[in-house]
């Protein structure tokens, strides 16, 4: 089966001065039929690769086939074949809640009476036909998000991107929004979303991409990449004392992979089998600790460990 | 559905989009389409020759107030391009990103702006249409209005129409939304006052550098493009030097407006 998504060999530079390099090449495969996860911090690429994608940014070289259509020479039916939700409300302003849906259905020509149907199909299913003759300006941030999601579906594209879908939004329309895309999965639908919200990536994704500098660091499934972390759990300590005397210290410490200066002390990463966060603990207590923050394995510690940081960073 | 048919399908839809748009927003198109000509008629036809200070009107010109029905109309269709197409464009171009739903629509990118054109063409004739008959009504004195020839009117008011339109997408492209206060003080206002609307572009001979000068102005040809087609006794260009270079400036207008929307578009 052909891949809903695949880039190969993907950059793009922006003009300039100086020019800014987006994606230095990325390569991956979507599934058809996955929710798959582009986890990075803001700057990473990842709305550039959606962009591309979607037809909405020029590469600069490699190739991107969505729906196995070339994505530069064949735009137009690749626009068929996608759906897309930006990060910024995008709604027309100038047009009610359910013309923003009709409208859209007849932009990709379907018939009026057919338009109106759908229309009404989505306001339901997306539990916003009660509003449907409100203004965008008159919504809340979930309430339009879920429009824009209802719109970039209405043409039963293949593909459904999302850029940072729940970025704003309170956790109640966050968790609403995460069981809407889970039911459009169930349906055969492709989607690709970015994301810097762990948990959404977890939770939400088959597989995922790691995202840095317009590279891809690490892709599979959470789980793979949780295990190729090599389950390390970071160790954030700040310290009054000696730093150096407390790297010292941590010197064969059993368990210890790696230890990195932070502005107010020291990051260290560690097994966690056999009781290696309460040894380096109570090696560094002795050096004028002043805060500790231990982040069990997880996404977010393979994050840290292959991109050096932190995502909130 | 073949490719050309599921063009027109998107367009059709592009068009009714801007129609209920308009339909919602027709008070303030009438009241920005009325304005501008009433007022006008009022001061030039009324109020100037009650306060004694009557313009002299160039020789064979006939009344003031026939000399300004074919310019009235000419700035009705550029006022409303700018409210109907630059205006909405900039601000859909620019921080909300609007126009995005459109231009990710299945058809070549080209289509929305000249889709664009169209209608702002559109509008252009009925806000035509609107004043036309107020400004023939309105002022107290003879109003001379003789049309030779319909096709020549129509052809006249299609070029003109499309002329502003496409300065309008042209504009809308061009100008940022935080110039849209300085683009009516920098562009509009001299096109408006040096477009031949308040007088004939021939009685311009006596002051032959600024004759030539509008000759850049587009609002000119539209002028006395409409001034052939209505009011023929009145001095005007010849037909084939209006209607060759409005044709000439809606296409230069509409292709730059096309190559300024991708741009904006496409990163």
């Amino acid at each position: 089966m052909i891949p809903a998504v695949e880039l190969r060999d993907v950059r793009k530079v922006y003009q300039g001065s100086p020019p800014v390099t987006a994606l230095a090449g990325i390569s991956l495969d979507v599934p058809s039929g996955t929710i798959y996860g582009l986890l990075g911090p803001n700057g990473a690429g990842k709305t550039t690769a959606i962009g591309i994608c979607t037809t909405k940014v020029r590469a600069t070289g490699g190739t991107t086939r969505v729906a196995g259509l070339d994505v530069a020479t064949d735009a137009v039916a690749v626009r068929r074949h996608v759906g897309v939700a930006s990060q910024a409300i995008t709604l027309d302003r100038s047009c009610s809640v359910s013309d923003n849906v009709y409208y859209h259905c007849r932009y990709f020509g379907m018939p009026a009476a057919e338009s109106r149907h759908r229309t009404e199909e989505l306001l339901d299913r997306f539990l916003i036909a009660d509003r449907r003759d409100a203004m965008p300006s008159q919504l809340s941030g979930g309430l339009a998000q879920r429009v824009q999601l209802a719109r970039a579906i209405a043409h039963r594209p293949s593909v459904l991107f999302l850029d940072e879908p729940t970025a704003g939004l309170d956790p109640q329309s966050r968790l609403a929004l995460w069981d809407l895309v889970g039911t459009l999965r169930g349906e055969g639908l492709t989607v690709v979303l970015t994301t810097h919200y762990m948990e959404e990536a977890d939770k939400l994704c088959q597989r995922l991409a790691i995202v840095d500098h317009g590279r891809i660091l690490a892709e599979g499934t959470p789980e793979q990449l949780k295990q190729e972390s090599g389950s390390t759990a970071v160790i954030d300590v700040a310290l009054a004392g000696d730093r150096v005397a407390a790297r010292a210290a941590l010197d064969g410490v059993v368990g210890v992979r790696d230890v990195q200066d932070t502005e107010r002390g020291l990051r260290i990463l560690v097994a966690p089998e056999g009781g290696g966060v309460p040894r380096v603990v109570s090696r560094v207590a002795e050096h004028h600790l002043t805060d500790l923050k231990v982040v069990e394995p997880s996404l977010e510690t393979a994050f840290i460990r292959l991109t050096g940081r932190d995502l909130r960073e | 559905m073949s490719n050309r048919q599921s063009i027109l399908a998107s367009v059709l839809g592009l068009w009714a989009r801007d129609f209920r748009v308009l339909r919602r927003e027709w008070m303030p198109f009438m009241l920005r389409t009325i304005m501008n000509p009433v007022l006008s008629v009022f001061v030039f036809t009324y109020v100037l020759p009650r306060t004694g200070q009557n313009l002299p009107v160039a020789a064979g010109a006939g009344t003031m107030a026939t000399v300004l029905v074919p310019g009235l109309i000419a700035i009705a269709m550029v006022f409303t391009s700018i409210a109907a197409v630059a205006l909405p464009l900039s601000i859909e171009l620019g921080a909300t990103r609007e126009i995005e739903d459109r231009v990710l629509a299945p058809i070549p990118l080209a289509t929305v702006p000249l889709a664009k054109v169209a209608f702002g063409a559109f509008q252009g004739v009925l806000a035509g249409a609107v004043i036309f008959p107020i400004i023939i009504a309105l002022p107290a004195t003879e109003v001379h209005i003789r049309v030779a020839s319909w096709p020549l009117l129509a052809l006249m008011v299609a070029l003109s129409s499309w002329t502003a339109a496409s300065l309008g997408l042209f504009l809308g492209t061009v100008v940022r939304p935080q110039h849209i206060g300085l683009m009516f003080a920098v562009i509009l206002t001299p096109l408006m006052f040096l477009g031949c609307v308040y007088y004939p572009w021939a009685s311009l001979s006596a002051i032959p550098w600024l004759q030539v000068l509008v000759l850049v102005n587009p609002l000119v040809y539209m002028s006395e493009g409409l001034r052939i087609a209505l009011t023929p006794d009145v001095p005007h260009l010849p037909m084939a030097a209006a209607a060759g270079m409005l044709f000439l400036l809606a296409t230069i207008l509409t292709m730059a407006g096309v190559r300024g929307f991708g741009k904006r578009v496409v990163g």
